[in-house]
């Protein structure tokens, strides 16, 4: 059993045995370290200021950069990992980083203090894609605020980054890096009691179960992009922690001949390349969902069983009638995702019991799946409603349709009487009118910071328009953010 | 592999070899390597206290009980300072009283501070101010702008701008149109928070490490707070992570916060606001409310405007009057306005007292007449850009500001020709038209807006700099100023000019931190003033010294003084290269010959009279001129910036590619405050919108896929600002109009012409839905089966 935090800081080995679980890596590196190059800017993950690059070895036996938000990253989870923070990137000889030279040759800073997580968002490219275009440069930094330059001189060092290629001393050394991250990792269990505090990291499923029911009041953390949120901005005291992300197989993806089988600890990333070859628009959606350093971290399983009633992911889940695993000792058992959800933050979950499996239905290429996520901000924004439409059509009629809805009521829910209104009839501008009039009887939105009541109610009828037209009349436009061509 | 980008940036001065020149920012270095050292990275000082204060949640009350008691017990708690522990002032307003340190028995905001707490960690400081007992008496909020004019609240008279009869004229027109329009305020979201520590020295003096704009006036209220004459507090600054407005006055607060703890304890102490608590407890751009009656020909000339501009000040002056000053002198932007009435209401509400935001009040006048304008447009069924350049001031005539002050360079007609032509205006205009037949789903709109913005501070006395110049023996040279770098790059460009005066290399020449105990009594770095005043100063401080270095070298040399150049690291006269420059100073130095001085600018030929507000305020224009095309989908609101072209004028620009990121970045942060950026407040007062998870920023992906912006290389300040350069700061905020116009222009596409289009800003999806929606009820009574609220205004 390990019960020291084990990880590299750059290529020096860290070993913190009394480390307070509820420590964030940020102020790790600024308060205990004396690392003040990464900034925080916000503590919730939002802007990005605070981007470390984490190493860790992938399933290829290669080492694979990820960025992550360090503000609400706790430092246990570091275990096992390469931090690299914008301090090492410099070559020994004092050479810039091809991030760094870019960033300074194209203007890229100017009052500097977003820069150095612009700069470890673009480390991270230049380890994961060479031939990224605009479009994914622009995708890449969606979670780094810059309120000085107008990004247009950061998207060009990127693409200069790219063009420079070549290698830097992370690169070189990446032999090294993974046989002294096997060595500082010995496959057991993390536990560590530090500030009163406790935290486990269990490696299989039964101890995490067993965990489960040893203590059934811990705080599940899985990427922590909320539960962080927790500590940084509500103040809790999180005194049991048990992290899913070190468990084999919960962060495996089967491909079965009708379903996807997801494991709970799988991060959004991840998720979302298997999910976008199946459903485009569930792709697309998850991108808008959460900047790259959230997806990184952040898992649809914790999306889930956190029952926010912000997570996108729940209304294309219900509309695809996705089924959950959940566990309790070695007990499973399954429920269809929209019963799962029972109030505000409430879920089916009983004492003991968690998430272990997503399944997602992907059979039939009969049927059509239309999301729409509707915010003020195209990334990294917040829904202020969501709605999936999931629909399979006999002739011009409708044989089958699930509707998901967010941000109309505390909950994800499925819109069932809508369904109803819809189903056998056939698929025309008279079954969504009628359908827009149950809609408005099903649902009574708040008005909020996101949006007004009446805005949530007039834009998800609309929404109900544009898949019809979108499903009937593919070759009208329709869509904001894949249009691009300018007039001329 | 798409190729990489170059960014054309224009020549200006050839001759020059660092001034003028497209150099990188002075700490670019630093920034990428996370070696710039921001306030809260500077090593902690031994015994260092970590401060939390404690907000009220209330926007007006009684506070019938405040016991600290609690919190002065905690673990790790050293000081608590309350309203009655401050020792001498209590409030440190800028221009009036009105800011108090701490709330005294009575709040009047929500998230006022109450008290603050000082301890051994930011977490003790924060669990011990919650331990508090605070009990309220509710009393009864003015929350917004309308409710303010309804009951008379405001934080200073009204006051009144009338050129001509507006009335006579506006009866006399041929048409008339009224309508109002309410503009949304803006947080300044600087990525770096607001941070300030108190470090005691001897004798009871105190030095502060401030991220403020204003480190004189930091230096002022904090000493008053300490009951300290001001030379016992040295302010200092060597770099901010971005102000924009927000840290001119509201640095003050924080900084005295932590002083008072600091002198309570006698211990360092440092306060850095957490995101939500910043976004809460300081202000920010002034919302306001315009109400318009114009009367104009059949041509869309305007003959006679009526505005009334009102604006949300919060719960004191702070710099209201100043902003609204501005917003009234902005409120012809690039128009002529023969008969014109500007009447300025400044509103006192139960919110956090607004402040200062790049602009100041100017893109708020600006939004007013530009929409007046384009209603005109809309009301006569006219391309807009018609309308717009029918009204442009003349250059010979017709240039009569309603202020009194005649626009004596004005190259708006250049900007215009030269932006319809490299937009391709006029094909693209009939192409939006088209698509807009076309298309059931997505729209178009394309709008052309221009800037001209007023150079100089309003407030007169604060037009001046100062600046002192270290020449070593070595011939390097240290530079201090009493400008503020914030990433605007005027260390940069203060830097190159000493370094061009001088002929040595950029890297010569070390600006060090601002501090109040090098230079004296200096303005905040604002109005866009920061090169203009600190440049100039910094220039007549090296001048002085060469004035001297050429006197010793002409005796030395036996030359004539007037022949003698300072070039390419060397002392020239003629072909001939005497010595070099390092050479020079050390021999200087051995004649007894004094190597450093101070620089001093005032800026000339500016003056106000403060009743009538008449006068000369602005030494110069800078102008501008943006084109916007936007796609927009006409079921949801949703929108996308396709392209932007944008000119703008820095006269001689002293660092090109300084003042290219000045002119992007401003047109984004000025779109953003009109599309994403919506500040909200509940039905208590409370704002909801204080962090990135529910206030939208710009991110990558809105930046116009085709974004082409220039320097207009071609344009000389008249003014003898320095080098012939102009301010940049400010004025590329407002091209960000343009972007609003298109989407206004995309959804008035969805009526027959002659309709007004109403869209309140900022213009997110939601509001640009429900005007869609108004429009489509209005004109076609088929489509009105779908309710549509009016927008609440502010």
């Amino acid at each position: 059993m390990a019960n020291a935090v084990r990880f590299l800081l750059g290529f020096e080995e860290q070993t913190v045995s009394d480390a307070d679980p509820n420590m964030t890596v940020l102020s790790w590196l600024r308060t205990v370290a004396g690392r003040c190059g990464t900034k925080e800017g916000c503590a919730e993950g939002d802007c990005g200021a605070c981007t470390v690059v984490l190493g860790e070895p992938d399933d290829q036996g290669g080492l694979r950069y990820r960025a992550v938000n360090a503000c609400i990253l706790f430092l246990p989870v570091l275990h096992g990992r390469q931090l690299v923070t914008v301090e090492h990137l410099r070559e020994s000889d004092g050479r810039l980083h091809p991030a760094q030279e870019a960033m300074v040759a194209c203007h890229g800073s100017q009052c500097g203090f977003c820069t150095p997580g612009f700069v470890m968002s673009l480390f991270a490219l230049f380890h994961n894609e060479r031939d990224a275009d605009r479009r994914r440069i622009e995708d890449v930094i969606a979670g780094n605020l810059c309120r000085c330059t107008g990004y247009r001189p950061i998207l060009d060092a990127a693409q200069r980054m790219l063009a420079m290629g070549g290698e830097d001393r992370f690169s070189r050394r990446e032999e090294e890096t993974l046989s002294r991250l096997r060595e500082l990792d010995d496959g057991e269990m993390l536990t560590l009691a530090g500030a009163g505090r406790r935290y486990f990291a269990p490696r299989t499923v039964d101890a995490l179960a067993e965990l489960r029911r040893q203590y059934p009041e811990a705080t599940m953390l899985a990427g922590g992009t909320d539960v962080g949120l927790w500590v940084t901005k509500q103040h809790r005291d999180l005194d049991t922690l048990v992290y899913t992300g070190s468990v084999a197989g919960l962060d495996s993806i089967e491909e079965h001949a009708d379903t996807l089988d997801i494991g709970a600890a799988v991060t959004h990333s991840t998720a979302m390349e298997r999910i976008a070859a199946h459903y485009p628009d569930f792709g697309e959606l998850l991108r808008r969902f959460a900047s790259v350093q959230i997806r990184n971290s952040g898992t649809l399983g914790g999306n889930i069983a956190n029952a926010s009633p912000i997570g996108d992911s729940m209304p294309v889940l219900i509309a695809l009638g996705a089924e959950l695993v959940l566990r309790r000792g070695h007990e499973r058992r399954s429920l269809p995702i929209e019963d799962f959800f029972l109030d505000y933050r409430k879920t089916a979950l009983t004492q003991g019991e968690f998430l272990e499996r997503i399944r997602i239905p992907v059979a039939g290429a009969d049927r059509t799946l239309r999301c729409y996520k509707i915010s003020k901000r195209f990334d990294q924004d917040i829904s202020a409603v969501c709605l999936a439409v999931c629909l399979r059509l006999d002739g011009d009629r409708v044989a089958a349709i699930r509707i998901g809805v967010g941000g109309m009521a505390a909950i994800p829910a499925r819109a069932r009487a809508v369904e109803q209104a819809l189903a056998g009839r056939s698929w025309n501008d008279d079954a969504v009118e009628a359908a827009c009039a149950v809609l408005e009887r099903e649902f009574q939105p708040l008005t909020d910071m996101r949006a007004g009541a009446d805005y949530r109610r007039l834009v998800t009828r609309q929404l109900l328009r544009k898949c019809l037209l979108e499903t009937t009349r593919p070759a009208v436009a329709t869509r904001v953010l894949e249009y691009r061509e300018v007039s001329a | 592999m798409s190729s990489v980008p170059e960014r054309i940036l224009p020549e200006f001065v050839p001759g020059a070899r660092t001034a003028h020149r497209a150099l990188a920012h002075e700490s670019a270095v630093g920034h990428v390597t996370g070696g710039a050292t921001y306030t809260d990275d500077i090593p902690e000082p031994r015994n260092l206290l970590h401060a939390w204060v404690r907000l009220s949640d209330r926007a007006h009350a009684g506070i019938t009980r405040l016991d600290v008691e609690a919190c002065r017990q905690a673990p790790g708690v050293v000081a608590v300072m309350t309203h009655d522990d401050l020792k001498a002032a209590t409030d440190v307003g800028p221009v009036a009283p009105g800011d108090l340190v701490f709330a005294d028995g009575e709040v009047t905001y929500w998230g006022q501070a109450l008290f603050a707490v000082a301890a051994d960690s930011i977490d003790s400081a924060r669990r011990a101010a919650m331990l508090a007992e605070v009990k309220y008496e509710e009393r009864e909020a003015i929350l917004d702008i309308r409710q303010a004019l309804e009951r008379d609240a405001a934080v200073s008279p009204v006051r009144t701008i009338v050129q001509g009869d507006p009335e006579g004229a506006i009866r006399g027109s041929a048409h008339r149109i009224r309508g109002q329009l309410a503009i949304g305020g803006q947080d300044h979201f600087y990525l770096e928070g607001q941070v300030a520590m108190a470090v005691p020295q001897e004798g009871g003096d105190m030095l502060v490490y401030s991220s403020t704009q204003h480190p004189s006036e930091v230096q002022h209220l904090v000493a008053g707070v300490l009951g300290l004459p001001d030379h016992a507090v040295v302010v200092e600054a060597r770099r901010l992570g971005g102000g924009f407005g927000g840290k001119e006055t509201q640095a003050a607060h924080i900084a005295a916060i932590a002083a008072v703890l600091a002198q309570q304890a006698g211990r360092p102490v440092k306060l850095r606001l957490d995101r939500d608590d910043d976004m809460i407890l300081t202000g920010k751009r002034h919302d306001f409310l315009v109400k318009y009656e114009a009367g104009f020909d059949p041509d869309g000339r305007l003959e006679g405007v009526d505005f009334m501009l009102a604006s949300r000040c919060g719960i004191s002056p702070d710099l209201s009057d100043a902003i609204n000053d501005r917003a009234m002198y902005h409120a012809d932007n690039a128009y002529y306005l023969p008969n014109v009435r500007i009447v300025s209401h400044r509103c006192r509400t139960n919110t956090v007292s607004n402040t200062a935001f790049r602009g100041f009040g100017g893109p708020q006048g600006m939004m007013a007449i530009e929409y007046v304008l384009d209603e005109v447009a809309r009301y006569l069924g006219r391309d807009p850009l018609d309308v717009r350049k029918t009204n442009l001031y003349g250059v010979e005539e017709r240039n009569l500001t309603p202020y009194g002050q005649v626009v004596e360079d004005n190259i708006l007609p250049r900007l215009f020709e030269q932006v319809e032509r490299s937009a391709d205006y006029a094909a693209r205009r009939r192409a939006v038209d088209a698509f807009n037949r076309e298309n059931p789903v997505l729209r178009k709109g394309i709008a052309i807006t221009p800037v001209k913005f007023g150079i100089s501070f309003t407030t007169t006395h604060l037009n001046q700099g100062g600046a002192l110049v270290l020449v070593y023996t070595d011939g390097s040279v240290q530079l201090n100023h009493g400008g503020i770098e914030m990433g605007q790059g005027l260390y940069t460009k203060v830097a190159q000019l000493v370094a061009e005066e001088f002929g040595i290399a950029l890297d010569r020449v070390r600006v060090t931190a601002t501090t109040t105990g090098k230079v004296p009594n200096t303005s905040a770095t604002a109005a866009s003033a920061g090169s203009d005043l600190n440049g100039a100063a910094a220039v007549e401080a090296c001048r002085k010294i060469k004035g001297r270095l050429r006197d010793f070298a002409a005796g030395r040399f036996g030359i004539a003084g007037e022949s003698l150049r300072f070039e390419a690291d060397a002392l020239h006269a003629g072909e001939q290269r005497l010595c070099s420059f390092a050479e020079l100073c050390k021999q200087a130095h051995l004649g007894r010959i004094q190597l450093s001085d101070t620089g001093f600018y005032a800026t000339p030929d500016i003056h106000v009279d403060k009743d009538t507000m008449r006068g000369k305020p602005f030494y110069y224009f800078a102008y501008g001129i943006a084109c916007a095309e936007v796609v927009v989908d006409s079921l949801t609101g949703e929108y996308r910036v396709l392209r932007a072209d944008v000119i703008h004028d820095c006269g001689q620009s002293l660092n090109p590619a300084v003042d290219m990121g000045q002119v992007e970045g401003g047109f984004i942060q000025g779109m953003g405050w009109l599309t994403t950026e919506e500040l909200y407040w509940d039905d208590r007062g409370r704002l909801m919108t204080h962090a990135p998870s529910t206030y939208k920023i710009p991110v990558a992906s809105d930046v116009p896929d085709d974004f082409r912006v220039e320097l207009a290389s071609w344009s000389r300040n008249r003014a003898a600002a320095v080098r012939r350069s102009k301010a940049v700061g400010e004025p590329p905020l407002m091209l960000g109009i343009s972007v609003f116009h298109a989407l206004k222009d995309a959804i008035a596409s969805l009526a027959p012409k002659g309709c007004s289009v109403h869209l309140d800003a900022p213009a997110t999806p939601e509001r640009v839905l429900l005007a869609m929606e108004r429009l489509r009820r209005a004109t076609d009574p088929a489509a009105a089966g779908e309710p549509v609220e009016e927008d609440a205004e502010s």
